[in-house]
């Protein structure tokens, strides 16, 4: 027996893998929208997204830019009158994307996120100066001098580490990470 | 009464970016009578990024400093809001999700670890409001006549950390303000989010956020915005010359940590608390408190 499961039905997986709530529990309140902190710079605000998933709307869902702008302060979150974990659900389909690999070129979010992680895997810890190769290269002029600027005046404070923290145990750390991703060397 | 003690976890920022919050954070543990046992070989909390990539891997990394902590025994706190947030989630989603816990109980035997979700996972703050008595006794060179703001930011309070939480109208982050001497403002904007790690992947937003937050807080009369997390601290103060650019306004708002506040008004001086390493100096009333603590 074959089975087809929906995008919406995808997504709903995701969000109960996280324990929440799935999206069909919507009645289109709009709270979320309104109380979204970020909703003025998104092009799909999260009441009309979660329809757009309840309906199937797949590549266009794909292509919005939106749960790559949320900041997850879960405002949302702890506001929907249905208990809909939306801010899970944002973090669900960023995770979506990167894994299809289908996100807006442009977005520094995803590199962003690869780049932190690729660091923790490497050391245990993060470390500023790498993060900051992911995005410097994607300012204007303007705000990489400012971004340089900032830097400086950290630096001259004392507040710029100058070698990469790294854990002791990193062998284990790794096997561990090896045990959940089996990923090469 | 027995000294308190907890497994300590100051996260990544803390090492460097936000000393000040590390220094001042220890500072004042010694004059609360706080015990904070810095755990051992701590790794990365994950921050935003890892719950975008892999959720599980995001559990484990997570997973790894709790059960250090369970190993001494101890609760862990976190001064983070960040940290704090992925650390109690984490704790609270294995406890209940045991096939999850066992998942990832596989992969922690690499490091001889395991975690049976036996410990429990505070804010720093949390830890210091539970005895507004003891932080008045020994605020003994009080912050008279300064006025905060007091920012709890997101994830301090986001999503409720247990059913019912009141996370529409906290006052507890006002009342430690009160208890240590200072004023505490009427600060409307106090829960709204800083923006975040947007600063980077966002930074138009995350602008424009910062703007709204600093705006308001000049509205409501402060002379300094507190926080309680690194993220908030950075990108209020180090983006402020930003926003100035972006708007045109003339933004000249100090930031400080909520532990710098308290350990001004414990009399500790002002150079162990890490003040003199922002961007912002302080307002006078401060700096009549940082002369007073370097004569107590």
């Amino acid at each position: 027996m074959s089975t087809t499961v929906t995008f919406g039905q995808e997504i709903a997986n995701l969000l109960q893998e996280a324990g929440g709530t799935p999206v069909s529990a919507c009645m289109q309140c709009g709270t979320c929208s309104g109380t979204c902190p970020v909703g003025d710079f998104m092009d799909v605000r999260p009441q009309r997204l979660i329809h757009m998933i309840d309906a199937g709307l797949k590549d266009k869902v794909m292509a919005t830019r939106a749960f790559w702008y949320c900041a997850s302060c879960y405002q949302c979150t702890v506001r929907c009158p249905r208990g809909i974990d939306i801010a899970e659900l944002m973090y669900g389909l960023k995770r979506y994307t990167i894994w299809k690999n289908q996100y807006p070129a442009d977005l520094i979010g995803p590199a962003f996120s690869e780049t932190f992680i690729k660091t923790i895997m490497r050391a245990g810890r993060s470390y500023e100066p790498v993060l900051a190769t992911s995005y410097f290269f994607t300012l204007g002029l303007k705000e990489m001098l400012s971004e340089a600027q900032n830097a400086t005046m950290l630096m001259l404070k004392g507040r710029l580490p100058v070698l990469p923290a790294r854990i002791k145990r990193l062998e284990n750390f790794k096997r561990m990470i090896k045990r959940i991703i089996p990923i090469g060397d | 009464m027995t000294p308190k003690k907890f497994a300590y976890f100051p996260g990544c920022s803390l090492e460097k970016m936000a000393e000040s919050y590390h220094l001042s954070t220890v500072e004042i543990a010694r004059v609360m009578g706080m015990e904070l046992k810095e755990l051992e070989d701590w790794n990365c909390c994950g921050a935003t990024a890892y719950f975008h990539v892999d959720e599980l891997l995001a559990h484990t990394l997570c997973a790894r400093n709790l059960a250090m902590a369970e190993k001494e025994g101890l609760d862990l706190v976190a001064p983070c809001s960040g940290c704090y947030k992925n650390m109690h989630s984490c704790n609270a989603h294995l406890q209940k999700d045991h096939d999850l816990a066992d998942h990832i109980n596989f992969a922690l035997e690499e490091d001889n670890l395991h975690f049976d979700g036996k410990i429990k996972v505070h804010h720093l703050i949390e830890v210091f409001c539970e005895d507004l008595k003891e932080v008045k006794a020994k605020a003994t060179n009080p912050l008279t006549g300064l006025k905060v703001a007091p920012y709890y930011g997101c994830q301090i309070l986001r999503p409720r950390k247990f059913e019912h939480e009141n996370v529409e109208e906290p006052r507890y982050f006002e009342d430690l303000m009160t208890a240590i001497g200072a004023t505490p403002v009427d600060f409307l904007l106090r829960l709204r989010c800083c923006g975040g790690a947007l600063i980077i992947t966002n930074r138009q937003a995350a602008l424009s956020m910062v703007r709204n937050l600093l705006q308001n807080a000049v509205d409501s009369g402060a002379d300094v915005i507190a926080t309680a997390c690194p993220l908030c601290q950075v990108n209020l103060e180090c983006y402020q010359d930003q926003v100035n650019t972006e708007f045109g306004t003339k933004f000249s708002v100090p930031i400080f940590y909520f532990t710098q506040l308290m350990g001004l008004s414990m009399g500790i001086p002002a150079k162990r608390l890490g003040i003199g390493t922002e961007f912002l100096s302080p307002p006078p009333a401060m700096l009549a408190a940082c002369r007073k603590a370097a004569v107590v």
